[in-house]
């Protein structure tokens, strides 16, 4: 039986919470997962509550799904996108902020370009702060819609084998997935080119592998990340092609393997590059699960914030 | 702390009895009528008149449902602590059916308001109907009243109805609590 209140006010990272947190925000989201597969899939828990998602940064799948989150919970919602307002002429995160929280709003879900954004602007406003990525920090979220689904596939996180693959060096969801994955008893390896890899990683105490093959066939789980091009100021890798071949999971390789593993992508997928059309859309993929996880995952935090007020 | 018994195991079983038979007099033989227990505590009572039932109608079909009202409550956000959410397990249609909702003590009304709100985010029942063990009367807070009551009491907001079941482990009984004068 899990704790019956989260031991913190807001979720600006995995870092800031611990296993009894993870462990109500999953049972709380098994609840909201059969919420959301009713006919009318709404409750009106937030209804007295106005939730801003602040953007700073393009996101199609996390920005719906918060905002899915939030209606289902019946929460007013306000959008904001930094491209189309006021930050383009000068404004700065707190001013911005400060006027929509004077427009009586209860709660921010904030996505931001620079680490650490969240825990800045949770010093100096009173609404709950949500991360919902902030640069190549953390993306509590999606790590804990990953290890939800992990869980739900196979049980259980604990003692499952999972291994990262890609861009680990500018992917917040990496970071966020290794404490998650940690905390729950899972044991974590990263994979990818040696300029990819952090150099000191290894404190996390996860292993590392530049081989594709060997870490596929060490694993129960692999995550498969996205190369973010849009964080990389110079030349990681000779090309995308040359990552494709040495670090792409297609069909071929998951076939081979020694067992049959789980394959998961955080989104969005650069088909042929990280992983090939066959493998996104196999049976062993587990990505559209993640989505739908994805909304229960952040009802569930949602809820258990409000009810802290 | 005074305690009181209120209904012993005896008198228990001749009261799920006595329900069971008033709900036969209405529904026949329940082809139309469904049964769903508010959780967490009310389940436990409902599986008993669902047992009762099959007994007394020799093993007819008997639809029966749980409904967890954790995210319909009216007082998120205005007590302290949390409520954590039970499951719901309804995996049939209620459209169009007579659904009675079981709870074993009804107070202040606010938790069948609730109740109400989440049974019908699965579709709109024909009718719906109220049963508990133990009615508070006089101490409603909402235009709420029971179809099928086990036992009316009299009691005092201090006061507290526990109901306690030999299926989670301990007797069958209903104490009234009171702090001491």
């Amino acid at each position: 039986m899990a704790a019956d209140k989260l031991s913190t006010r807001h979720l600006l990272g995995i870092k800031d919470i611990n296993r009894n947190d993870i462990e109500l925000i999953f049972e709380t989201a098994d609840n909201f997962k059969e919420v959301i597969n009713r006919p009318i899939k709404r409750v009106p828990s937030l209804r007295d509550i106005t939730i801003a998602n602040i953007f700073f940064e393009n996101s199609t799948r996390t920005k719906l799904s918060f905002e899915l989150a939030e209606k289902r919970l019946s929460a007013d919602v306000v959008n904001f996108a930094a491209s189309s307002s006021s930050v383009s002429k000068g404004e700065t995160l707190i001013d911005t902020v400060n006027n929509i929280l004077s427009m009586k709003v209860d709660m921010v879900v904030m996505r931001h370009p620079y680490a650490g954004a969240g825990q800045f602007l949770s010093k100096h406003i009173k609404a709950q702060i949500v991360n919902a990525g902030d640069g190549a920090h953390e993306h509590p979220t999606q790590a804990l819609l990953d290890a939800f689904s992990i869980r739900q596939k196979l049980g259980d996180v604990a003692g499952k084998k999972v291994v990262i693959v890609g861009d680990i060096l500018h992917s917040r969801v990496a970071i966020s997935n290794i404490l998650c994955l940690q905390q729950l008893g899972a044991e974590v390896m990263v994979c990818g080119p040696t300029t990819l890899i952090p150099k000191h990683i290894h404190q996390l105490g996860v292993k590392v592998e530049h081989n594709l093959i060997k870490a596929l066939n060490w694993c129960d789980v692999a995550n498969m990340l996205r190369i973010q091009l849009e964080r990389q100021d110079i030349k990681y890798f000779p090309s995308l092609r040359e990552y494709a071949m040495m670090y792409g999971l297609n069909k071929q390789i998951l076939d081979h393997l020694d067992k049959e593993i789980i394959v998961m992508h955080p989104g969005p997928i650069n088909r042929g590059v990280e992983i090939t059309s066959d493998v996104a859309d196999s049976k062993q993929s587990i990505i559209l699960e993640q989505v739908e996880n994805g909304v229960a995952i952040r009802m569930a935090v949602l809820y258990l914030l409000a009810s802290q007020g | 702390m005074q305690k009181k018994t209120l209904l012993d195991g005896q008198k228990i079983q001749i009261t799920i009895k006595r329900l069971c038979h008033q709900l036969i007099e209405n529904h026949d033989d329940f082809e139309h009528t469904v049964l769903i227990g508010i959780q967490p505590r009310g389940i436990y009572f409902a599986d008993r008149i669902h047992q009762e039932l099959q007994i007394i109608l020799k093993n007819q079909k008997i639809l029966k449902g749980n409904l967890d009202i954790t995210f319909f409550r009216d007082d998120f956000r205005r007590k302290d602590g949390l409520v954590t959410a039970s499951s719901n397990s309804i995996d049939f249609i209620i459209e169009g059916k007579k659904v009675i909702l079981i709870d074993d003590v009804l107070w202040t009304g606010r938790t069948i308001r609730a109740a109400l709100d989440a049974l019908l985010a699965y579709g709109r029942p024909e009718k719906v109907e109220l049963l508990v063990l133990i009615d508070r009367r006089f101490s409603r807070q909402l235009p709420i009243e029971p179809d099928y009551i086990g036992l009316q009491v009299d009691s005092l907001d201090s006061q507290q109805v526990k109901v306690t079941w030999a299926s989670e482990g301990a007797e069958d009984k209903v104490i009234l609590l009171s702090e001491k004068q």
